[in-house]
């Protein structure tokens, strides 16, 4: 009896021992961690101004329709006829033939407004993030097209897997409470 | 005469404007329609209120299983309660972010300055390992959306050969030595981006994940909790935490009196019998073994410092910016043109090769700083555990091992004691 007593202190010393070394450098840890934390939640986002439309926001999502989504900064637009992010280059004609539309989902209305201006925007149901009209908007007009994650699609993973990818390095943390990079600063209403 | 250069003037200023923001080609038309500029189509992100709520929730879903493990010995209710988690963390939360993740980013925030820790993440990654210290796996047993994804379908519990367990347990070492490695140089995520379960959660995702996924769903009815025991980095920590976790759960709520009926009733061979009714190594034979194990261990450990650091740059390679400069750098010197998409930008971006070949020689720097540690520290993990299996401790009772055990409470109802404290009840 008293030889299992010897075993039994024994082993409740090394437990006792063990789990200070254990909670010691855990707590050691937190404190550390403690002041480089911060109350605010992060979400991604992209940054316009350096996304390339190398069209990995189509593919590299976790979501199989993409969360990035085509954005119209509709106070940076020409309305132009001949809008070079609706119309494939080169083609003659000019009306909503989907054989002449850039959009390989056709995700991009085109409505008449007056002469001679045309208003362009996005059925985001279709869109799926390629960025190719982003791309003919950049090269030939304003620029007024862009890409943004979607927050109500985006789950907000831990690492966003495009971001992971981006060649651009445009898919960046940012705090919640400015969740999008409008491009013509465009302020959400408080709710 | 006069309105025409008032049109100039316009036309100058609005040019100058335009020239200006760069990009804009054509001047901002002015309707007469009364055209007014659609509205925006856009959600606010979802509130942060939420990660509060799941840390209020992850408290009481801990202390509930840490109460039906102990106290109450109850299978079904820890059962029930992992039910919950599978639902809240998996399916409503959608898995993200959980436990396991976080270590990535602890890791990351530790290594980098640029990046600040949520909250919640820090939180998500304590409180489990404190009720650990305190009562042993209780995450496991009912908070964790993958541990009861697992549980629930892990109907058929077959026993997998010793030698082919004791191997496939290493695997979460490494697992967890290299995604902090990997989070602490900014280069990748394994953790989630390998996480099978949680395109299951999401009912959508990549789709060599989900097969991935749904595979492992499937074993895993046979093979209980394959994520758990042969992946799970963050239950290398939890097992290491929980070995010295002040209260455990007990597979007899009274005395053992070694009737080895619980014997095979755990499925992740996490009881460890009794020696009463056993044959024991002799003493001197385990000795010995301890003696050669003890001076094995400083070998082992070194040994692992540089077999991994061989491996650095290997390593390096799973980060984006290596990968570019690797390409380029090929480019450059062998004329093998340069295709991915990672090098069109980076050429079209007018950054010069210089930098970026400085970033990849601080990346690799802090790659070689980094594969010494992970290496020692698996190479001394590996020592610690042969050590540990030449201590032969007295037992007499059947207990599970505080390390393995999930606290899942699979064993209760194979313990006559416990079943006829049921019954008196
Ligand atoms: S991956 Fe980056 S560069 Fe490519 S389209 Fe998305 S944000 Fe733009
Ligand atoms: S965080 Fe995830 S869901 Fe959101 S855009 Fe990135 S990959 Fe898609
Ligand atoms: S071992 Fe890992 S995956 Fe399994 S229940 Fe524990 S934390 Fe979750
Ligand atoms: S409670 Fe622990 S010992 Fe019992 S069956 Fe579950 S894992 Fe095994």
């Amino acid at each position: 009896m008293s030889e299992k007593n010897k075993y039994q202190n024994r082993r409740d010393f090394v437990k006792k021992v063990g789990k200070w070394a254990v909670a010691l450098p855990i707590a050691y840890l937190g404190y550390e961690l403690i002041q480089k934390t911060s109350a605010q939640e992060f979400v991604w986002q992209i940054d316009p101004y350096k996304c390339t439309q190398c069209g990995q926001c189509e593919t590299n999502c976790v979501q199989t329709v993409s969360a990035v989504k085509c954005m119209h900064a509709y106070e940076m637009c020409g309305y132009c006829d001949l809008c070079s992010g609706y119309l494939r280059q080169g083609v003659k004609e000019r009306n909503t033939g989907a054989e002449l539309q850039l959009c390989p989902t056709s995700a991009i209305n085109r409505s008449f407004i007056e002469n001679p201006y045309f208003a362009y925007t996005i059925d985001e149901e279709l869109c799926n993030g390629c960025g190719k009209c982003v791309k003919g908007c950049a090269a030939f007009g304003n620029s007024s097209l862009y890409l943004q994650i979607k927050h109500e699609l985006c789950v907000n993973c831990n690492l966003c897997s495009i971001a992971q990818t981006c060649p651009a390095e445009a898919i960046q943390r940012v705090p919640n409470s400015k969740a999008y990079n409008l491009k013509d600063g465009y302020k959400p209403k408080e709710s | 005469m006069n309105k025409k250069i008032l049109y100039i003037l316009l036309f100058i200023f609005i040019g100058w404007n335009y020239f200006i923001y760069g990009q804009a080609r054509f001047p901002k038309p002015e309707f007469d329609s009364g055209y007014n500029y659609p509205e925006y189509q856009i959600t606010e992100p979802i509130s942060p209120v939420w990660e509060y709520i799941d840390v209020a929730v992850l408290l009481i879903v801990l202390t509930l299983t840490t109460r039906f493990t102990l106290k109450t010995r109850s299978r079904k209710s820890i059962i029930l309660i992992s039910a919950f988690s599978l639902l809240y963390f998996g399916f409503f939360r959608e898995g993200c972010i959980c436990s396991i993740g976080s270590i990535q980013n602890i890791a990351l925030t530790l290594f980098n300055d640029g990046y600040t820790l949520p909250l919640s993440v820090l939180l998500f990654f304590l409180i489990p390992i404190l009720f650990t210290i305190g009562y042993g796996r209780q995450f496991c047993a009912g908070a964790c959306p993958l541990g009861a994804i697992q549980e629930l379908t892990g109907i058929y519990p077959v026993k997998l050969p010793k030698t082919v367990e004791t191997i496939l347990s290493t695997v979460p070492y490494i697992y967890l030595v290299l995604s902090i490695l990997f989070a602490a140089t900014d280069s990748h995520f394994i953790i989630c981006k390998y996480d099978p379960y949680v395109g299951i959660f999401r009912l959508n995702g990549p789709s060599t994940i989900m097969i991935f996924g749904i595979l492992l769903l499937v074993s895993g009815v046979f093979i209980n909790r394959p994520y758990c025991r042969f992946l799970c980095p963050y239950g290398v920590i939890l097992n290491w935490v929980s070995r010295f976790s002040g209260k455990h759960l007990t597979i007899t709520p009274d005395i053992c009196t070694n009737c080895r009926l619980c014997e095979t009733s755990c499925p992740y061979e996490a009881i460890i019998p009794s020696d009463l009714l056993q044959e024991k190594e002799s003493m001197v034979k385990s000795r010995k073994k301890f003696i050669i194990y003890l001076i094995l261990l400083p070998i082992i450990t070194v040994g692992g410092i540089f077999f991994l650091q061989m491996f650095s740059e290997n390593l390096a390679m799973v980060n984006q910016k290596v990968r570019l400069a690797k390409e380029l750098r090929l480019e450059k010197e062998n004329e093998i043109k340069a295709i991915s998409i990672d090098a069109v930008t980076f050429k079209e971006s007018g950054s010069t090769l210089e930098q970026l070949f400085l970033e990849e020689q601080q990346i690799l720097e802090r790659f070689r700083k980094g594969t010494p540690w992970a290496g020692g520290f698996l190479g001394l993990s590996l020592g610690l555990a042969l050590l540990l299996t030449t201590i032969n401790r007295k037992r007499d009772e059947y207990k599970p091992d505080q390390g393995k055990c999930y606290s899942c409470g699979r064993c209760f109802e194979y313990c006559p004691i416990h079943l006829e404290k049921l019954e008196l009840k």
